[in-house]
């Protein structure tokens, strides 16, 4: 009995690689207003994520299958340098960079008020300078302060955050170690204000009640993601 | 390309032609440069360079691999740019174009013939295993003058590259990660870039200068005042006296770019 109480708490106990507490993030750095040529652009570093974002438009569209006749369209490109990794990168986009750029642009866009801008194009270019593990919210996270210093309307600030499981423990914000090695990745995506979901993956393996508290876990990231979002306007542009 | 109103153009060369440029500077001067090298730790060498508002970031990876056939007993380095489509409103997303090309060349041009880099170093079994170094331009911020802010920040990145000490042991490759050693670099070379507007020669074109420009020379000088690679764009000809005196004006500027690698 001892014994397995012992084992217990040790398991419980268990820290995670980078000495991080279950619910702990990685460090946290947003800046607005980075970029001289962009309409909008924000820096992000999360952890060993450093991220750009630049934002341009609304603009005319030249490009007829970017036009829809009721409201603006959304273009984004997630991209890696092809040093952000540990071995390089080839450059152009890949399968996966395409899926990020979709499900990103799919996050963002029920936040912003598009109708506004009929025929009009808004191109979102996220940059992967460094990646370590949870790129694609970092992107998304950094990509709505981008929009935000555009001067787009918006009626929330979408901002994402993941969780997973990683040694049979539901943890928030996994690092590159975690995803590679860990048992669940979810990333999820929130409009902070009314709590709803705009982007939900998931590859691993989770019963019901594991992921319900992962959801719960992430969104809880999310919405302490949500104030350094917007600590980074109020630097930019006072409070 | 963007379209300059007629008076914009007009009202610069004017400013130029009385030696005077719309951000004040002297027809051979410089703007604010910044450079920062290993901001990528994953990057073997990495840095940021800012020459005003254009903003570059250069990293470089190693890997092993097969040098050319003819030339089997040297490293490969492979420069590759890419002019992101978050650096300017008219730069779109797709496979590099002419401009992104010349870029990367001009820059592997001057590194490459500069010989900074002592390549036959870099091979480890001839004809079979060599280093090959990939130095990548991501361009962030378009404000006028890559060339030299990409040969800047290639130097620079070059200079903050650590390879991994490879070693031959009964025939075979061990790479040791634990241990990383700096490039073998010999006299370094840096680039100074001039625009030809009205009857003027003005060195680092801004934005708004390059887009008025008629002629662009770019001169690539090693530390003891070697050329080392030239490049002239733009289809107004230039005449050899605005040339040589392009070149005098680059052994100077040279030593004073030096000043801020690492």
């Amino acid at each position: 009995m001892i014994i397995i109480i012992t084992e217990d708490t040790n398991l419980g106990a268990k820290s995670r690689e980078d000495g991080r507490a279950f619910d702990e993030l990685r460090p946290l750095k947003i800046e607005a207003g980075v970029l001289e040529r962009a309409d909008g652009s924000a820096y992000l570093e999360f952890g060993g994520n450093k991220i750009l974002v630049a934002v341009y438009g609304p603009k005319e569209s030249h490009i007829r299958r970017f036009q829809r006749p009721d409201r603006a369209y959304i273009r984004c490109r997630y991209n890696m340098a092809p040093f952000s990794v540990d071995d390089r990168k080839r450059p152009g986009p890949d399968r996966r960079s395409m899926e990020i750029s979709k499900v990103t642009a799919e996050a963002l866009q029920p936040s912003i008020l598009l109708e506004k801008y009929p025929r009009a194009l808004i191109d979102i270019f996220i940059e992967v300078l460094e990646a370590e593990g949870g790129t694609r919210c970092a992107g998304i996270t950094a990509a709505s302060v981008a929009l935000a210093d555009a001067g787009i309307p918006m009626k929330d600030m979408v901002v994402a955050c993941a969780s997973g499981k990683v040694n049979d423990q539901i943890v928030l914000d996994l690092s590159e170690v975690e995803d590679k090695e860990g048992q669940a990745d979810l990333p999820v995506a929130i409009m902070p204000r009314s709590g709803e979901i705009t982007l939900l993956q998931s590859d691993g393996s989770l019963n019901a009640g594991e992921f319900e508290k992962a959801v719960d876990l992430a969104v809880e990231g999310c919405q302490a993601i949500s104030k350094v979002q917007q600590d980074a306007l109020k630097k930019r542009y006072g409070e | 390309m963007n379209v300059v109103p007629e008076i914009t153009r007009k009202s610069i060369t004017d400013l130029i032609n009385n030696l005077e440029r719309p951000d004040s500077r002297a027809l051979d001067e410089y703007r604010e440069i910044s450079l920062e090298t290993g901001v990528i730790s994953k990057a073997e060498g990495s840095a940021r360079v800012k020459i005003g508002s254009s903003q570059i970031i250069v990293g470089t990876k190693s890997q092993l691999g097969s040098p050319f056939p003819d030339t089997p007993n040297v490293g490969v380095i492979m420069t590759n740019s890419e002019l992101l489509p978050m650096a300017a409103p008219e730069f779109e997303p797709g496979p590099p174009d002419e401009k992104s090309v010349e870029l990367a060349r001009v820059t592997d041009r001057c590194i490459r013939e500069s010989q900074m880099v002592d390549l036959e170093k870099l091979c480890l079994v001839e004809g079979k295993k060599v280093w090959m170094i990939f130095i990548d331009l991501h361009i962030l911020d378009y404000d006028g003058n890559l060339m030299d802010a990409a040969v800047l920040g290639a130097v620079a990145a070059l200079l903050n590259t650590r390879i991994p000490k490879a070693t031959m042991v009964d025939d075979e490759i061990v790479i040791d990660y634990e241990n990383k050693e700096p490039l073998p670099i010999r006299e370094k070379a840096l680039m100074c870039t001039f625009a030809k507007i009205g009857e003027q020669m003005v060195l680092d074109p801004s934005l708004a200068e390059e887009e008025i420009l008629s002629a662009r020379l770019s001169i690539g000088m090693t530390e003891s005042g070697n050329i080392c690679a030239l490049q002239k764009g733009g289809a107004t000809p230039l005449t050899k006296e605005e040339i040589m005196n392009a070149v005098k004006i680059t052994e100077e500027k040279t030593k004073e770019l030096m000043e801020y690698l690492p």
